[in-house]
């Protein structure tokens, strides 16, 4: 658990990167750090470190004030993730990965399986990459190494400063759904920083959306979006946030609520989509396709139903919008 | 031809004494050096204040011609009765070698990627794990073409040493000069030559072994 309580952070009198910020990221829980550039995001995060000094206010780490524990001991039990070039290029990538356990002095055979066991999680073979240094992999393969590393002596809480940043698109959807399922086994407390919406959307438990380094709105991914409490937060996710959200809801959702169509079998060439699909990757199903059904299937890959463009706004307008419309009378 | 073979059948054994005095005139220079310049580069990246001092008065120094450099040794050395010969020719050459070394430690350590420093700092590291693992190895390449500058450099410079008497392949060049003779002037020439490609070659080959693969190709990309 990661606890700020009323931090601020001046760099000098004029610049005031983070005023007051008060919230707590819960044991085992993804809290992302939302923002425009600037915002303070980073020096946020670097702050639980102590890679920056607090000017005003604590953070407290499962229990214990930051500035009453030693800097190096700290930093050991903290997962720390940087943008890119995080790897360090004269080292091998199992010299890389078990570079904290080496610093806590774990014996060979304990860095051995925690490496091997590492890799598996990464889904790279150990033998094959262990020896090879970081150029010698692409992209996609160094941030999963990174992500790796910083969780190579178990950390409790995990800070990982955009991550992801420096990957393509469809890489960045991959990795971050292996991160998820990486997640759902460890369970660390982790913070976030992103300035992609659909990564904090996708990713978060909870959402810190900042502005000029003070909180705009501390909230669940959904509640944000049907209840942005001002109009910076509504601005800020955009008129399509009721599309960005539909992210958040699954074709089970919905068989859930309004039900699925029939399998019209008179249309040829329909495409099939799995029942846990997310609403919104459907809908640009339905959008880029001929045919105005998309099969549903369950995991066993049984047709269950169809759904369509009609459905999806259907849902969307029972769902979505009927809370938007109450946030907006509130 | 036959003439300049007869030669060298009668002075080979003597070149080849002048070259190891020479040799080991710069060696012992250089080690020095290393021992000062070294942990100095590397103290300077800590002090932004004397790194400033410290590298402007290593640069006047280099610019000091050789033949002043050795002239002002003589009369300070003579206060201890060592005023020609070997010793003011060593203090010369290790002062001549501080500045590539000094210099080269203090930008290549300087240079190490900042987003890698922070993830060292990041991670728990020490400022000695964090100098000895991320930093000299990041920046032994730089230092390394800091020490072939300096040896090389050296090698040249320590002809010049043979006006003060402290021996070496100069002795071969300034008894030719004086003496009008050529087959003198012109194997001295092609002695140090030869040991300079020789010395810079070896520290090539060094630099190579001590360099993995991880930053060999980091700075193949510089
Ligand atoms: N070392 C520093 N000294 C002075 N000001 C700084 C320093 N680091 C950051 N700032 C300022 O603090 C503010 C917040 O910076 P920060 O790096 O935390 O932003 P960010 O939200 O991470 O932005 P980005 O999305 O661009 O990474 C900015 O106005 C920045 O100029
Ligand atoms: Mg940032």
């Amino acid at each position: 658990m990661i606890s700020f309580k009323h931090v601020t952070k001046a760099y000098n009198e004029e610049n005031i990167a983070v005023n007051d910020v008060d919230f707590t990221v819960e044991q085992g829980k993804i809290v992302v750090l939302l923002g425009p550039s600037g915002c303070g995001k980073t020096t946020l995060l670097r702050m639980v470190n102590r890679l920056e000094s607090i000017t005003d206010g604590e953070i407290i780490i499962n229990g214990e004030n930051s500035m009453d524990l030693d800097a190096i001991e700290l930093r050991r039990k903290i997962g720390y993730v940087i943008q890119s070039n995080g790897l360090f290029p004269n080292m091998t990538i199992e010299e890389n990965v078990m570079l904290v356990p080496d610093l806590l002095g774990w014996s060979k055979k304990e860095k051995r399986e925690r490496f091997t066991y590492l890799m598996k999680l990464s889904g790279l073979d150990p033998e094959e990459y262990g020896k090879r240094f970081p150029y010698q992999l692409s992209g996609g393969q160094q941030q999963r190494i990174g992500v790796v590393r910083a969780l190579a002596a178990d950390p409790p809480v995990m800070l990982m400063d955009e991550p992801f940043g420096a990957l393509d698109p469809i890489i960045r959807e991959k990795i971050q759904d292996e991160f998820l399922q990486i997640q759902r086994e460890v369970k660390k407390t982790i913070l976030f920083v992103s300035h992609d919406i659909d990564e904090a959307i996708k990713m978060a438990d909870k959402i810190v959306l900042l502005r000029d380094g003070e909180i705009m709105q501390f909230d669940t991914p959904s509640e944000m979006l049907a209840h942005p409490k001002n109009e910076f937060v509504s601005q800020f996710f955009g008129k399509d946030r009721a599309i960005k959200s539909l992210s958040l809801h699954t074709v089970k959702d919905l068989q859930g609520i309004i039900g699925l169509g029939e399998v019209d079998d008179s249309i040829q060439d329909t495409k099939t989509i799995n029942v846990h699909q997310d609403l919104r990757n459907t809908l640009s199903m339905l959008m880029n396709q001929e045919a105005d059904q998309v099969i549903v299937t369950d995991d066993e890959g049984e047709r269950i139903g169809s759904i369509t463009i009609d459905l999806v706004q259907k849902y969307l307008h029972f769902e979505i919008k009927g809370k938007l419309s109450v946030s907006q009378e509130g | 031809m036959e003439r300049w073979l007869n030669f060298l059948e009668v002075n080979a054994s003597r070149i080849l004494e002048l070259t190891v005095d020479h040799a080991i005139l710069v060696t012992l220079a250089i080690v020095v050096a290393l021992a000062i310049g070294i942990p100095l580069g590397i103290y300077l990246t800590t002090n932004e204040y004397l790194a400033g001092v410290v590298l402007q008065v290593a640069s006047i120094t280099l610019t000091i011609p050789s033949i002043a450099l050795f002239g002002v040794m003589i009369p300070i050395f003579s206060l201890i009765g060592q005023g020609i010969g070997f010793l003011p020719a060593f203090v010369a050459l290790v002062l001549y070698a501080q500045l590539p070394i000094i210099r080269n430690t203090y930008t290549a350590i300087k240079n190490v990627n900042p987003e890698m420093r922070d993830a060292a700092i990041g991670m728990g590291m020490k400022t000695h794990q964090r100098l000895w693992r991320v930093e000299i190895p990041n920046a032994l390449p730089v230092i390394m073409a800091g020490i072939r500058t300096a040896v090389v450099l050296n090698i040249g410079i320590a002809v010049i040493a043979a006006y003060i008497g402290a021996g070496g392949l100069g002795v071969l060049i300034t008894q030719g000069i004086s003496r009008g003779d050529n087959y003198l002037i012109i194997s001295g020439s092609i002695a140090v030559a030869i040991l300079a490609i020789i010395a810079d070659a070896f520290l090539l080959m060094i630099q190579k072994f001590f360099t993995n693969k991880g930053y060999s190709q980091v700075t193949a990309e510089r």
